[in-house]
């Protein structure tokens, strides 16, 4: 990223605001994730540019005003969303936004936050359950055993014919390999247990 | 040259042709790849987007295993690993609290983690083909001249200060190692437009749509192939063909080559060793290159 | 024995609320020297001058501290009082316990004895103050105005109407700046030119005004009232006497593909050019970079044809030194290139195009005469989408602020559309409308409302070219954040007003402070806007922020009046806060060695040398000098000095230690 010498140094996006209560999800936001939601001055870029905007429920800079009020029926009107399970990371937000707000690190928290208060958007169980299956491969194998993680995904969501004439398609070029790729498998079991350990005491 | 590697999980199973490529064009440059003892996954999306210390700490264990084996720079060949890989580099250093709790979850002494983006760089696998661009330009036997839309993706340019891109809009090194091969690069529109990425399984018509419109301004600009850098990428623009068809309504034949598979190619090394036969999308070079505008 | 006053000002709560003002008083009458100690609510009032004044005569004081305020606030007040009274301004000192003390500090003992020390300390400056009297210099009643543009030209008439000389100082080869190459201003919609122009031939004839264009300046040395301007007179290679603006020679020289910078890039200009057809002066310049007899030796097609004989290969660069008394900086603004903006193509798209071009396009003496045409194919665009805000508020380009100008540029660029291109369609992306000043919000709301341009609030976030059409991907905010993407024929950034080129060069050159962004600083934002920290330099135009013409006018004006009123003293009066070099009885003559560290120690080459000489005319040794026009009492001579020979009248070495052993 171009920087030009007379620019000032920002203080660094960890460092939160001295006052900052955990009572609002904004406040919230800010402790957790460094993100100063009231940066945010409402411009749309970041809507204009998402790829997936169109199939958002609430558009990306929407979610943010949504914080900005600290009002509990918008906090929980966002975490309820489709449109953070829409968002896939591709960061071209936070590359283009004026206020260099770290909209994919708050998208991130705010995902967190909707799975640990069980408000999930019905919408959007397929993705959660690809990325549930996914964790669960990597702490089973300590990397992805794919067709476990398609099998995973099938039964969490029922949909057992999703693929199927895939599958042997790519058994047959090699790249589905019937038998799993292990890597690190204890280490990794471990670090799960630990982190999840961590995040209950600290009540995340 | 000496590097380590860190292939990831696509590049043993999906994505088995970008590693395969990596693996022969790497042989072929003479860079003798060092494997990341006993890796593990980096998370992908799926961590970051589910927990957060999780997706610091997996890839956290990948660089520390890559420090303790003295390997100071890794290639990461997948665009989401390089990325990942990157990202926990760059939060382990701007954040100490966080550093802390990753040290505690990878159960290693505290303050140990302090020097580990010293210690240890990571490069994509553009960075890597740059850094032998000369000897790549001087082995070229068969120069891979087509007309070709180089598609970057999300993850190998933003954010701009985590991975070191400039020109986050329209980037070029991938098109100037084209050149090197041998082959034309076309100006176009969607060379950072994103692909869908995870939601392949969740929401493949999703990913049609997405890639409809970036295989849509390739082939207008006369693209004879798309060259990608990240299994991701591929796989949503070849495995996903069919899905891209139907958000069309019409089907598109335009192949899809990794970048070392193009270099390879341009190397002179045969088809089967750069995993071309794995793609779904056929790859069809025995006809004569079309003119080149 | 001395006999010092000690007033104590409790400046009602300010210092009264915080420090015990009646006991400062009381410990301040019990010290050594001092025979009058009182407080008092308000001493800059004139019933507080009437008790110092009354104090002075009556108990025949010699010295007086008044402990208030910073002597920034008041010291010229309580100096003149004494004066008034018949004592010594430079006799009259005060204690800082306001800033220093009680508005730094919480109410309480320690607050109230530090008070006592600070008077304590006045007290033995006051001592050893010696009565000094102001330096009288001459003032060189010349204005210097730096920049040729509206700011510029209005300084300049103002300056010289009201009878004092000015020298104006451009650039470009011509003046006008910026606002020659608009086409309609706002919110009238007057032709730039037509009304700028009567201005700039009224400059060209005024008696008073001369004018150098094709200029800069080199060096200014001096201070206030006695400036040294060296200006550099770059060489146009044209006798400007000898040339009668016949034109011949820039319609026969064969270089024609140069890019116009006057139509920003839009049509050619030759080597051998005039910038404008209203150019003042209207005589032409060579492009040596681009001319073929300078790259080649060869050609000289201009000189042949010349019927005056006044092109001159030879010409130089010519630096002419000029005495001023003041000087006007009103350097003006550029604005962001289109290249800055990777997410609108890199500048590569030549139908992506930003508000001066598009200036040039509307102009009606530009290069499509007034059509509105694509630059790529010079077809009239059925769609425009102008983008607002371009690399303004936006902290990812380093330009936080907002560039005032642009919401009322757009307006007019979207109506001037409109009633050039029938049945085109014209959309505007904004964040916010900023139109605060006079009929300018009433201007945006025709644009909306009879010219029916579509404001959509929302920024853009990328404008990629396909086909022969440009794809701009916005948003409308205010549908809540419903994506809306634009197949558009032209783009037109309105992008950020930035600081001129060369602006921190020019800043260093005068010794004017700048900010961030190469603005120039005024000296309070509020109530000094057209004066700078440095005396005698004043501000007008854009180049202190980012103005319309009608500010940049009244600003003119206004640094105008500052310099007639500099200009209207007999002579400057300075302060005697100089430095002394001693003298002493001989065989001494003087503790000054002649090492001359001081000379090159003083920032403001203020120090030279002289030559002791005895009765006779024989030299006895060579000494310091320093001149006491140019010494701004920096001290840091004083603090050089291997010998102490060189003191600071009114902050003496004596004074300082007696100050600090007072603590």
């Amino acid at each position: 990223m171009l920087r030009a010498e007379n620019s000032e140094d920002t203080p660094t996006s960890t460092e939160p605001h001295s006052s900052t209560s955990d009572r609002t999800l904004s406040g919230r936001l800010e402790n957790a994730a460094g993100v100063h939601s009231a940066d945010c001055y409402q411009c749309g870029k970041c809507t204009a540019g998402c790829p997936l905007a169109a199939e958002m429920d609430h558009a990306p800079s929407q979610l943010l005003r949504m914080l900005q009020t600290d009002l509990p029926q918008h906090e929980e009107r966002a975490l309820r969303s489709r449109a953070i399970w829409m968002c896939v990371g591709c960061q071209t937000c936070v590359s283009r936004c004026p206020k260099q707000v770290d909209l994919p690190r708050a998208m991130d928290f705010l995902r967190q936050e909707s799975l640990a208060r069980g408000l999930v958007n019905r919408d959007a169980s397929e993705i959660v359950a690809f990325h549930r299956a996914f964790l669960d491969s990597i702490e089973r194998h300590g990397r992805v055993y794919e067709l476990g993680l398609v099998a995973g995904y099938k039964l969490r969501t029922g949909h057992l014919a999703q693929d199927t004439t895939l599958a042997p398609a790519m058994v047959l070029k090699g790249k589905l390999g019937l038998l799993p790729h292990a890597g690190n498998r204890a280490a990794v079991a471990k670090i799960f247990a630990r982190a999840r350990a961590l995040q209950k005491g600290s009540g995340q | 040259m000496k590097i380590g590697y860190y292939p990831g999980c696509s590049l043993l199973g999906s994505s088995r042709d970008f590693g395969e490529s990596v693996v022969a064009v790497a042989r072929a440059l003479e860079v003798e790849l060092v494997d990341v003892p006993d890796w593990n996954c980096c998370g992908a999306s799926s961590a970051h987007a589910m927990d957060h210390l999780l997706s610091v700490a997996l890839p956290a264990s990948v660089l520390a295993s890559a420090a303790r084996a003295g390997l100071t720079e890794v290639v990461a060949p997948c665009a989401s690993c390089f990325n990942r890989l990157a990202s926990a580099r760059h939060a382990i250093q701007k954040d100490p609290a966080l550093r802390k709790q990753v040290e505690q979850v990878l159960d290693v002494p505290a303050g140990s983690l302090a020097t580990l983006a010293e210690k240890v760089r990571i490069l994509n696998v553009i960075d890597l083909l740059q850094r032998c661009s000369d000897r790549i330009a001087a082995k070229v036997t068969q120069p891979f001249a087509r007309a070709v839309a180089c598609y970057y993706g999300c993850l190998l340019v933003r954010p701009g200060e985590v991975v070191g891109a400039d020109r986050v809009e329209d980037p070029v090194s991938m098109d100037v190692l084209v050149e090197k091969a041998g082959g034309k690069p076309v100006a176009w529109s969607f060379k950072t437009e994103c692909c869908g990425a995870a939601l392949s399984i969740p929401n493949t018509p999703l990913v049609g749509k997405l890639g409809a419109r970036i295989v849509e301004d390739a082939a207008a600009r006369q693209a004879e192939a798309i060259v990608v850098a990240c299994p991701m990428c591929h796989s949503n623009l070849d495995m996903r063909r069919g899905a891209i068809d139907d958000a069309r309504g019409k089907k598109s034949g335009l192949p899809v080559l990794f970048i070392t598979q193009v270099v390879g190619l341009a190397l002179g090394l045969p088809p089967s060793e750069l995993g071309l036969e794995r793609h779904f999308v056929p790859v069809n070079l025995s006809r004569p290159a079309a003119p080149v505008a | 024995m001395s006999r010092i006053g000690v007033f104590v000002c409790h400046c009602g709560e300010n210092i009264g609320g915080t420090v015990d003002c009646a006991k400062v008083a009381q410990a301040a009458g019990q010290l050594r020297g001092v025979v009058h100690s009182v407080d008092y609510k308000y001493m800059c009032s004139d019933p507080g001058q009437s008790i110092l004044k009354d104090a002075i005569r009556e108990k025949k004081l010699d010295g007086v501290v008044v402990a208030a305020c910073s002597p920034r606030m008041h010291e010229p007040t309580f100096r003149r009082a004494a004066e008034e009274a018949g004592l010594n301004a430079f006799q009259c000192e005060m204690a800082n316990v306001r800033e220093h003390c009680s508005w730094v500090h919480e109410k309480g003992e320690a607050t109230t004895a530090k008070a006592i020390d600070l008077v304590r300390i006045q007290v033995e400056k006051v001592k050893r103050d010696a009565p000094l009297h102001p330096i009288k210099v001459p003032i060189s009643k010349t204005a210097l105005v730096l920049g040729g543009g509206i700011a510029g030209i209005q300084a300049a008439l103002d300056i010289a109407n009201t009878g004092h000389e000015v020298i104006l100082v451009e650039k470009a080869p011509s003046i006008g700046g910026h606002m020659s190459q608009l086409s309609e201003t706002f919110p009238t919609l007057d032709c730039s030119q037509c009304i700028l122009t009567p201005r700039m031939v009224e400059v060209a004839r005024h008696p008073k005004i001369t004018l150098y264009t094709y200029s800069e300046l080199e060096k200014l040395d001096g201070f206030i009232g006695n400036f040294k301007a060296t200006i550099r007179r770059k060489a146009r290679k044209i006798d400007e006497k000898a040339c009668n603006g016949c034109g011949v020679c820039t319609q026969k020289c064969p270089q024609k593909k140069i890019p116009d910078e006057f139509n920003e890039g839009l049509s050619m200009r030759r080597a051998i050019y005039v910038p404008f057809p209203q150019a003042v002066p209207n005589k032409p310049v060579i492009d040596t970079a681009n001319c073929t007899y300078f790259k080649t030796g060869k050609c000289k097609a201009c000189e042949k044809l010349c019927a005056n004989g006044a092109i001159r290969f030879d010409q130089e660069d010519e630096l002419i030194v000029r005495e001023v008394g003041a000087v006007v900086v009103a350097t003006g603004y550029k604005t962001m290139k289109v290249d800055r903006f990777p997410e609108y193509g890199y500048g590569q798209y030549p139908d992506v195009i930003d508000g001066m071009k598009f200036e040039r396009l509307a102009s009606a003496s530009g290069p499509t005469a007034g059509a509105i045409q694509r630059p790529s194919d010079g077809k009239a665009p059925q769609t425009v989408v102008f983008i607002a805000c371009a690399g303004s508020r936006d902290e990812q380009k380093h330009v936080a602020y907002c560039s005032k100008i642009c919401c009322m540029y757009t307006a007019k660029h979207a109506m001037l559309y409109k009633h050039k291109v029938h049945g085109g369609k014209a959309y505007v992306f904004y964040m916010d409308v900023r139109a605060a000043g006079k009929s300018y919000d009433e201007f945006v709301r025709r644009a909306v409302e009879d010219d029916g341009v579509k404001y959509v609030r929302g920024r853009v976030s990328r404008v990629y070219q396909d086909g022969g059409q440009l794809v701009v991907k916005g948003v409308d905010t205010l549908l809540g954040g419903e994506p809306l993407e634009i197949r558009a024929d032209l783009v037109v950034l309105a992008t950020a007003v930035q600081a001129q080129e060369g602006s921190e060069e020019l800043a260093q050159k005068l010794h004017v402070s700048y900010d961030k962004y190469r603005f120039f600083a005024e000296a309070h934002p509020k109530l000094r806007p057209v004066e700078t920290n440095t005396a005698g330099i004043f501000l007008a135009g854009a180049c202190q922020a980012p103005r319309d013409i009608p500010e940049s006018v009244a600003q003119a004006s206004g640094a105008a009046v500052k310099v007639a009123a500099l200009f209207s003293q007999p002579e400057l009066t300075r302060e005697p806060i100089v430095a002394v070099v001693d003298r002493q009885p001989p065989p001494v003559f003087s503790n000054c060695v002649g090492c001359l560290l001081c000379k090159s120690a003083c920032p403001y080459q203020a120090i030279d040398q002289e030559t002791i000489k005895a009765r006779n005319g024989d030299p006895i040794k060579t000494v310091a000098r320093v001149n006491p026009g140019l010494c701004q009492g920096c001290g840091t001579c004083v603090a050089t000095c291997r010998t102490k020979a060189i003191d600071l009248q009114g902050f003496s070495n004596e004074q300082i230690f007696a100050e600090v052993m007072a603590i």
